[in-house]
């Protein structure tokens, strides 16, 4: 069954120079940005980026310390967290372990008063959206991660909000199982066509899920854009290293961002000033490609990434000398 | 001769063997034996001056059949009632504070430790030190008169039935602060803000997540405080000035006059009393878990 969402509830979401301070500390820096409406975003960062805190104050969990939060054309800066059309789900799910799943699911309208068999029928509705009918009797420490976390999901989805803000939802899970619940995910999102912002340290999470990825690093933006151009073009040398597959080059005028399955790898000498040369430090064989580590000198070390058919066709030793070239409009130049 | 090896598994069933023992010398001894003792005790016979091994259920008739006893078993559970309310009232509001409100672990611990600090002293002398505070010519009274709040010293303070629920909710709050603060302390704070998005008020996410996930701690406090007041003897003495009367104080008499078979017949009945309220409590919870 499918939930049917108002269309023109679904708005985009803004951050206006919004702040986060802890103390002296400074976690989240005047950042700006809009989720534009119907979209999955993901901010990713490593830990202590400050993306959990800019979701905490998205859902208002968090004291914007300076700046505004918009959902459309209000702002909702200072509103409770059930106020703001907005629903968090939470890295431990956060599910009432005293209560079953139906009354889990149902807890918001619940506390609005709904009538107990209309609330019932309601939550009924949302475990079948994720589901988890067959399990309505049971309490949260009767289900799997995954499972908990379908309920979780329902529980937020129930106050019909028109952003879901997911909190690391996948981090808990077995490897097997995350990339299921990616998927399913994303299905959700696509069915609901609401806003999802999903914070993430997991580069391969945000580049299969998101329309939008918005990379975060000591509290600023580095970079925002559509996958495809966030890990084609890096704008800055962290986001190239931090988003993977890609490798520095800093001897030129102008750092470099060169993606490692770019590079051509040739074992014979090309002239010089077209390629680097290097020694093979170590070959990994990943399946679908094989992955180079390359002493280049000057240049540090390299990876290069090749098909596997290629690389059979004619292996390459570990020790031997090989030389690296790759078309000038691959490499991208990044901000110093 | 050789000595054969002992085969692994029996020798690990030696070793459990050895690690229970001493436990069960311990249980045994000093309660098990005792209990025992006095369960035997109870069916003796007595005269004026000596008691003396027999089978006979004199004891039980006089003592269940006697109305003191039921007016005083009256009287005690009003005691454990009242100073249940309080108890739990102040026990859960302490804990509150302490598990939710005060933000830093450091200053959590510290301001749980001045909670213990009356126990570094004594029952008895936190319990006597009441009585030069709201005697007649007590603290409380002088400055009762001197605000003006009444005349003349107020009767009631010491020695009713005020003073002792008083000198009860005294000593015995902690024993429910410390069980209360134990559970919550457990429960995930996102629980909480889950709550909070889903829209609960501050009183709604009281009653629908946090007292739910006491109640463990609750029970327990509970637990404490019934059988510490179902078995008192001396703050009922002392504080009613000895008007009023317990179940302890009916034993402690009957061993004052040397009816060590009847106290003993006593003593059963309130064991058995005080069980089978624990066992009606924990019929609510389950406190299994959180032990």
């Amino acid at each position: 069954m499918k939930q049917t969402i108002d269309t023109a509830k679904i708005q985009k979401l803004e951050l206006v120079a919004t702040t986060k301070r802890y103390g002296d500390t400074v976690a989240v820096k005047a950042i700006n940005h809009s989720f534009k409406a119907g979209t999955y975003s993901c901010l990713l960062g490593p830990s202590g980026c400050g993306k959990s805190s800019t979701l905490r104050m998205i859902a208002g969990h968090e004291h914007v310390s300076e700046g505004d939060i918009l959902l459309g054309s209000a702002n909702i800066t200072d509103l409770p967290p059930s106020a703001r059309g907005t629903a968090m789900m939470f890295q431990s799910y956060a599910l009432f372990p005293h209560i079953n799943v139906v009354e889990n699911v149902a807890f918001s309208q619940k506390m609005k008063g709904v009538d107990k068999a209309v609330r019932a029928k309601k939550a009924m509705e949302l475990l079948d959206l994720v589901d988890m009918v067959g399990y309505a009797d049971r309490l949260p420490a009767q289900l799997s991660g995954g499972q908990q976390q379908r309920v979780a999901l329902a529980r937020a989805l129930i106050t019909e909000p028109s952003v879901l803000l997911l909190d690391e939802p996948l981090s808990a899970l077995d490897p097997f199982l995350r990339i299921k619940m990616r998927a399913e995910l994303k299905r959700l999102q696509r069915e609901l066509g609401i806003s999802f912002i999903h914070v993430t340290h997991s580069q391969d999470e945000a580049l299969a899920l998101a329309d939008d990825i918005i990379v975060m690093n000591n509290g600023l933006i580095e970079q925002a854009g559509a996958p495809r151009d966030v890990f084609n073009a890096p704008k800055t040398e962290f986001v190239a290293k931090f988003i993977g597959g890609h490798n520095v080059l800093k001897t030129g005028p102008q750092p470099l961002a060169l993606r490692a399955d770019r590079l051509m790898v040739s074992r014979s000498a090309l002239p010089a000033g077209e390629a680097i040369s290097g020694k093979v430090l170590d070959v990994e064989y990943l399946g679908s490609t094989v992955t180079l580590s390359i002493d280049a000198g000057n240049e540090g070390e390299l990876v290069a990434s090749m098909s596997d058919a290629d690389f059979f066709a004619s292996p390459i030793e570990i020790g031997s000398t090989v030389f690296l070239s790759w078309k000038p409009e691959d490499a991208h130049e990044l901000a110093a | 001769m050789k000595k054969k090896a002992l085969d692994p598994e029996k020798r690990a069933e030696r070793v459990s063997w050895a690690l229970v023992t001493p436990l069960t010398l311990v249980l045994g001894f000093f309660l098990l034996l005792p209990i025992a003792t006095i369960v035997s005790v109870s069916f003796w016979s007595y005269n004026e001056w000596s008691f003396y091994p027999d089978f006979n259920l004199d004891n039980y008739m006089f003592h269940l059949t006697s109305a003191v006893t039921w007016a005083t078993y009256l009287k005690t559970l009003k005691f454990v009632v009242i100073t249940w309310i309080f108890c739990a009232a102040i026990g859960f509001s302490v804990a509150y504070f302490l598990a939710f409100h005060v933000q830093s672990l450091p200053a959590q611990i510290a301001l749980f430790l001045v909670c213990t600090i009356p126990f570094w002293t004594s029952n008895i002398i936190r319990m006597i030190s009441w009585i030069p505070f709201l005697g007649r010519n007590g603290i409380a009274n002088s400055m009762l008169q001197s605000l003006g709040i009444t005349d003349e010293p107020l009767d009631w303070l010491l020695y009713s039935d005020f003073a002792v629920v008083l000198a009860f909710v005294h000593l015995y709050a902690l024993f429910m602060v410390v069980p209360i603060f134990n559970t919550m302390m457990r429960i995930d704070k996102s629980l909480i803000e889950a709550a909070r998005d889903a829209g609960a008020s501050g009183l709604q996410i009281l009653t629908n997540v946090i007292i739910p996930l006491t109640k463990p701690g609750i029970m327990i406090g509970s637990i404490f405080v019934v059988t510490l007041v179902m078995g008192d003897v001396i703050t009922v003495r002392h504080m009613s000035g000895g008007q009023s009367a317990s179940v302890g104080r009916i034993i402690s008499n009957e061993i004052s006059l040397l009816q060590y078979p009847a106290a003993a017949a006593s003593s059963v009945v309130l064991l058995c009393t005080v069980l089978l309220m624990i066992g009606i409590m924990m019929r609510f919870v389950n406190i299994r878990k959180e032990l």
